[in-house]
C-alpha cells in the first residue's frame, strides 16, 4: 500500500499544492474501474427531495433503489413522517419486458388513496430509462385522476453523476413551486434552499430568521411541505446553501419571478455571521433587521466562544483531511477548522468545479493535497503521508480512518448532531474534540509501539 | 409513532412494496466476492449501485468495504458497456492489483443485454488481463430473486469458473456456509475441523470484514477462500450446502459437472438443525462425534432447560431470508415458542410448505407470506401483537411503535455491534441466540414489574 501509484488517467484530478501547476480536471465522470466514492443521479434526487415530509415518494424500479434509501438521512420533520417509509414498484422481469407504467399506475392510486399526501414525487430509475415507460404521462394520469400534483423525477442512474440528480430534483421542485398561484410579494421573506434539515439544522436557521425579523417562507428541502413551496414564489430572495444542489432551481426562479439569489454557508462562525448579514443588507429599507442581526450574531458568538476557546488548547496544530460531496462544503470547513488551530492538509471533493477548487487552493497552506473524485487508495496514502489526525468525510470513508488509527467526523448524512449555525460550531468543535483527542489512538500499533507487548 | 401510517385493513398488493424485506442481487454478489481472497468485486452498471451496496455493506460490517464499477453513462447505456468494462479491468490490475476481479451484472448492464463472458474472454484477447490474474463473472439482474439470490449467483460463479478435477482426490470437504455473517462461518469451520473434517469453505468473509484494527489499511485484507482451495474443490470428496437458496446452486452444479457428490441442509440454527448438520459431517467423514462437540450441544440444551419457563407460549413476529427463517422457527418452535407472522422478501417456491409444516401442530393460525414486506408484517402484528420481534434492524420501527421486545437478526444489522464477531450458528452460536432472546424477554419483564413483584432472581 505504501507504494500505491495514481491511475495515470488521474493524475490531472490529484494536486499537491507548491509543487504542481494548478488546472485541475474535474466534473468528469469517474474513470470505470475506479473504486469511486461517488454515487448516482437517482441518489442525487433522492436526497434532495426526501427531506419533503408530506409528500408520497415513489421508487419506480427494481427493489434495491428503494431499500438503499429507506430512512438513511437523518432529516427531521416537525410533524407527517410519510417521507421515512420505502415505497417501491418493485419491478420483476415480467414488467421489464412488457412495461412498468401499470404498475407505476396501479401504485400511485393505492398510496394517494391510502395516505392522502399533498403530493407524490415518482423516481425512475436505470431500467426505466432502459425500458422506456412514460413516467411523465403516468403521472399526469394520475394528477388528474387524484387532484394533487404528481411529479416525476427523471433520475435515472446512468445519465450523469450525483449533480444532474440534483438538477432533476431541482426541475421537480420548480414545477411544483410553478403551481403556487399567488403572485404577491411577501415583504422581508426569503426561501431556504439547500438546506435539509439533518439533525435540525434548518430549525435552528429558522429561527435566527425569525429573531431578526425575516419570514421564511419555505425551506427546501428540510422539513419540507408542499404548500409552503406553492408559496415560494412569493418569496423576495432566495438565500442558497450547500450550493451545488440548488443553484439551478434559484437561477430558474430568479428567470421566472425575478427572485435574486446569494450564496451562503451556515458552517462555521464567519460564514453563519456572514450569511445573516448579507440577508439583512438585502432588506436595508428595514435598519431594524440589521440592528437585530447585529444583536443575534453579537450573543450568539459570545456565548460559543469560551468552550471554543476551551477546546482550541487540545487541538491547535493537529492535522485533518477533508473529503466531502460538495466543495463549498470544503471551504466552510477549511475555515472553521483553522478556527480551532487546526491545519488542513487534504482537501477533496466528489464533486467540485474548477472554480470551486482554485477557490479551495486559495485558502489552503502550501503542500496541502487537493484531489477531485478521490478513490481509497489515494485518501489512504496521503492522510497517512501527511499524519492526518482527523478525517472529515461520508460514510464509505469512517471505517478507514478508523483502519488507520486516526480520527474520523461525519459531515454527511449520518450526522447526528446539528452542525449548522453557531451552535453547531459548538457542536462541530466538540465532535472534533471528542474524537481527535480520544485515548483509542494511543493504543493503535502505529502510535504505541511502545506499549504494545512484544 | 414513526410508523402512524400502518393501518389494520389487509389487502392484496399487487403492484407495490412498502418498507421492503428484502434487496437486490447485486449486494449479495458483492458480499460473496468479498469472501475470495485477493478479490475485488465489480459491478457492471451505474456508480449509484455499486456506491449503495459498499455503504450499507460498510454500515452493516463497520470495515473499509471496497468495490470497483463500470461507471456506466448515457452512451454506455446506449451502446454497450463493452467498452466501460475492458477498461475497468486495464484500470483494476494497473493500479489496485487484485488477483481476481469479480464481476456482477445489474439490472441495467442485463438490460441492454451485455454478454460478461464475451466482454471478459476479450479482455483477455486484448491482454488486459496479466498471466496469474482472473476475471470471474455472475449474472445478477436486480429484477430478479433477492440480495440472496446474488449470493447464490456469486457463489456459484465463483467455484464452476476455478473448480478443476484432478483426478486425485483432496481428501477435503466443501462447505458452503450461506448468506451468513463473517463470524458464523469461523465457527462453521471450527466445528467441521473439530468433526475432524479439512473445508474447503466458500465464500469466507472472515478475516475480511471483521478484521482487526491494525493501524494500517489493507485494501485486501487477509481472509477469503484462495484460488488454489476453490481449484481443487473438484477434488474434494463431498460438498456440504448450508441454506438450499443462497448455497444449493453452487452445490449441485459441482456435483453434476464434476461429480462431487452434495447434500443440501438447513443452516445450522438452533438445536435440531445443527444436529442434522453434526450427523452429515460425522457419516461424510466416518468418525464418532467428539467430545466437545457434544459438550457444547449439552450446554445449548442446559440453557433451554434452566429457562424453558420464559419461552412458553410467547408469540414471536419474524421478518428475515427464507434460508435462516426456516431453521429459526423450527428453533422457537422446539422452544415453545409460538412463531405466528413470518415474511420473507425473498421469492422462492418451498418457503411457505416448509414453515406450515414446521408450525403445523402449534394451537393457533400461522400467518407466512413469500414476497411479503415490513409493512405487511406490521399491518398483522397490529391485528394480533406478538411478545417477541426478530427482524433486521429496520424491525426497530415497529418495535418502538408497538412496544415490542425485539431482537435484531438478520441483514442488515446497522445500529448494533457483535454480529460479526459472535456467531448464531450451531450449538454455541444456539446459546448467543438464546442469550438475545433472553435478555429482550426478561427486560420486559423487569421493566413492566410492579414493585412488589420486581424479582432479584429469574
Amino acid at each position: 500500500m505504501e507504494t500505491i501509484s495514481v491511475l495515470k488517467e488521474r493524475e490531472h484530478q490529484v494536486f499537491q499544492k507548491g509543487k504542481d501547476d494548478f488546472d485541475i480536471a474535474c466534473e468528469k465522470t469517474s474513470l470505470a474501474g475506479s473504486v469511486s466514492q461517488r454515487a448516482c443521479v437517482f441518489c442525487g434526487s433522492r436526497v434532495v427531495l426526501y427531506p419533503i415530509a408530506d409528500a408520497l415518494h415513489l421508487i419506480h424500479g427494481p427493489i434495491g433503489c428503494a431499500s438503499y434509501t429507506w430512512d438513511i438521512r437523518g432529516a427531521l420533520s416537525s410533524g407527517p413522517e410519510l417521507h421515512r417509509n420505502s415505497f417501491s414498484t418493485d419491478l420483476s422481469e415480467t414488467d421489464i419486458i412488457y412495461g412498468g407504467e401499470k404498475k407505476l399506475e396501479s401504485a400511485l392510486l393505492e398510496l394517494i388513496d391510502k395516505y392522502d399526501p399533498k403530493a407524490a414525487f415518482a423516481y425512475s430509475t436505470c431500467i426505466v430509462g432502459i425500458i422506456g415507460d412514460d413516467v411523465e404521462s403516468v403521472c399526469k394520469s394520475v394528477e388528474s385522476k387524484t387532484g394533487i400534483p404528481v411529479l416525476p423525477v427523471h433520475s435515472e442512474g446512468f445519465k450523469g453523476t450525483k449533480k444532474d440528480g440534483y438538477t432533476a430534483a431541482c426541475e421537480a421542485l420548480f414545477n411544483l413551486v410553478d403551481r403556487g398561484r399567488t403572485k404577491r410579494k411577501l415583504p422581508q421573506s426569503i426561501n431556504i434552499l439547500g438546506e435539509f434539515n439533518i439533525g435540525g439544522e434548518t430549525w435552528i436557521i429558522k429561527d435566527y430568521y425569525r429573531r431578526m425579523g425575516v419570514r421564511v417562507v419555505s425551506v427546501m428541502t428540510g422539513d419540507g411541505r408542499i404548500n409552503d413551496l406553492k408559496m415560494a414564489r412569493r418569496a423576495s430572495l432566495n438565500v442558497v446553501q450547500c450550493s451545488g444542489s440548488m443553484t439551478h432551481l434559484a437561477k430558474k426562479m430568479e428567470d421566472a419571478y425575478g427572485i435574486p439569489f446569494i450564496r451562503v454557508s451556515y458552517f462555521g462562525i464567519e460564514d453563519t455571521s456572514d450569511a445573516l448579514y448579507r440577508v439583512a443588507r438585502f432588506f436595508n429599507n428595514n435598519p431594524d433587521i440589521m440592528k437585530r442581526t447585529e444583536k443575534l450574531v453579537r450573543n450568539q458568538v459570545r456565548s460559543i466562544i469560551p468552550s471554543l476557546s476551551e477546546m482550541k488548547k487540545d487541538l491547535v496544530g493537529k492535522r485533518a483531511a477533508i473529503y466531502v460531496g460538495g466543495a463549498f462544503k470544503a471551504f466552510s470547513l477549511i475555515k472553521a477548522l483553522k478556527h480551532l488551530g487546526m491545519e488542513v492538509v487534504l482537501a477533496g471533493s466528489q464533486t467540485g468545479s474548477k472554480e470551486d477548487y482554485k477557490v479551495l487552493r486559495e485558502m489552503c497552506n502550501p503542500g496541502t493535497v487537493i484531489l477531485d473524485d478521490a478513490n481509497p487508495l489515494e485518501l489512504a496514502k496521503y492522510i497517512m503521508e501527511k499524519d492526518a489526525d482527523l478525517f472529515i468525510g461520508g460514510v464509505k470513508e469512517r471505517p478507514i480512518a478508523y483502519k488507520l488509527g486516526i480520527g474520523f467526523c461525519d459531515h454527511n448524512h449520518e450526522r447526528k448532531i446539528p452542525l449548522a449555525g453557531f451552535i453547531g460550531m459548538e457542536n462541530f468543535a466538540r465532535e472534533v474534540h471528542q474524537t481527535v483527542t480520544s485515548p483509542i489512538w494511543q493504543l493503535v500499533p502505529r502510535r504505541a509501539s511502545v506499549l504494545t507487548p512484544k | 409513532m414513526l410508523l402512524r401510517h400502518t393501518h389494520t385493513d389487509i389487502k392484496e398488493r399487487k403492484a407495490l412494496t412498502v418498507n421492503p424485506a428484502k434487496t437486490c442481487q447485486p449486494i449479495g454478489a458483492m458480499y460473496a466476492a468479498l469472501g475470495i481472497h485477493g478479490c475485488l468485486p465489480h459491478s457492471h452498471g451505474s456508480q449509484g449501485c455499486c456506491a449503495y451496496h459498499r455503504s450499507t455493506l460498510t454500515r452493516h460490517y463497520r470495515e473499509p468495504v471496497m468495490a470497483a464499477t463500470s461507471s456506466f453513462t448515457e452512451g454506455s447505456s446506449v451502446f454497450g458497456g463493452q467498452a466501460n468494462l475492458i477498461q475497468a479491468i486495464d484500470n483494476i490490475f494497473t493500479t489496485y492489483d487484485p488477483d481476481i476481479i469479480a464481476v456482477h451484472t445489474t439490472c441495467l448492464s442485463e438490460t441492454i443485454g451485455d454478454d460478461v463472458q464475451q466482454i471478459s474472454d476479450k479482455a483477455g484477447k486484448d491482454g488486459k488481463i496479466p498471466d496469474g490474474k482472473f476475471v470471474i463473472h455472475a449474472s445478477t439482474p436486480s429484477y430478479v430473486g433477492s440480495h440472496v439470490t446474488g449470493f447464490s449467483n456469486m457463489t456459484k460463479a465463483m467455484v464452476m469458473q476455478f473448480a478443476r478435477s484432478s483426478g486425485t482426490p483432496n481428501g477435503k470437504y466443501n462447505i458452503i456456509p450461506g448468506f451468513v455473517e463473517p463470524s458464523d462461518m469461523t465457527e462453521i469451520k471450527r466445528v467441521v475441523r473439530a468433526m475432524g473434517i479439512d473445508p474447503i469453505l466458500f465464500p469466507d468473509t472472515s478475516n475480511v470484514l471483521n478484521g482487526p484494527q491494525t493501524g494500517r489499511y489493507k485494501m485486501f485484507p487477509d481472509g477469503g477462500v484462495t484460488r488454489e482451495e476453490l481449484e481443487s474443490a473438484g477434488d474434494s470428496a463431498g460438498t456440504i450446502a448450508l441454506g438450499p437458496l443462497a448455497s444449493a446452486d453452487a452445490a449441485r452444479a459441482l456435483d453434476t459437472s464434476l461429480k462431487v457428490p452434495c447434500q443440501i441442509q438447513d443452516l445450522p440454527i438452533g438445536l435440531s438443525a445443527t444436529d442434522r448438520f453434526i450427523d452429515s459431517l460425522r457419516k461424510a467423514a466416518g468418525v464418532s462425534v467428539p467430545d466437545s462437540i457434544t459438550r457444547e450441544r449439552g450446554q445449548l440444551l442446559d440453557i433451554i432447560t434452566d429457562m424453558h419457563q420464559y419461552f412458553y407460549g410467547r408469540k414471536v413476529a419474524l421478518a428475515g431470508d427464507p434460508d435462516h427463517l426456516i431453521p429459526l422457527v423450527e428453533f422457537l418452535v422446539s422452544l415453545d415458542m409460538i412463531p405466528v407472522h413470518i415474511v420473507t422478501g425473498t421469492p422462492g417456491k418451498n418457503f411457505e410448505k416448509r414453515i406450515l409444516e414446521i408450525t403445523r401442530d402449534l394451537p393457533c393460525k400461522v400467518n407466512v407470506k413469500v414476497g411479503g414486506d415490513m409493512f405487511l408484517l406490521h399491518q398483522w402484528i397490529k391485528n394480533e401483537p406478538v411478545d417477541l420481534l426478530i427482524a433486521n434492524t429496520y424491525g426497530k420501527y415497529m418495535a418502538r411503535d408497538d412496544d415490542i421486545p425485539f431482537v435484531r437478526y438478520g441483514f442488515p444489522i446497522l445500529d448494533r455491534v457483535g454480529h460479526s464477531y459472535f456467531p448464531t450458528v450451531c450449538y454455541t452460536g444456539g446459546i448467543r441466540l438464546l442469550e438475545k432472546i433472553l435478555d429482550a424477554i426478561l427486560e420486559r419483564l423487569d421493566r413492566d414489574a410492579p414493585e412488589e413483584k420486581f424479582e432479584l432472581v429469574l
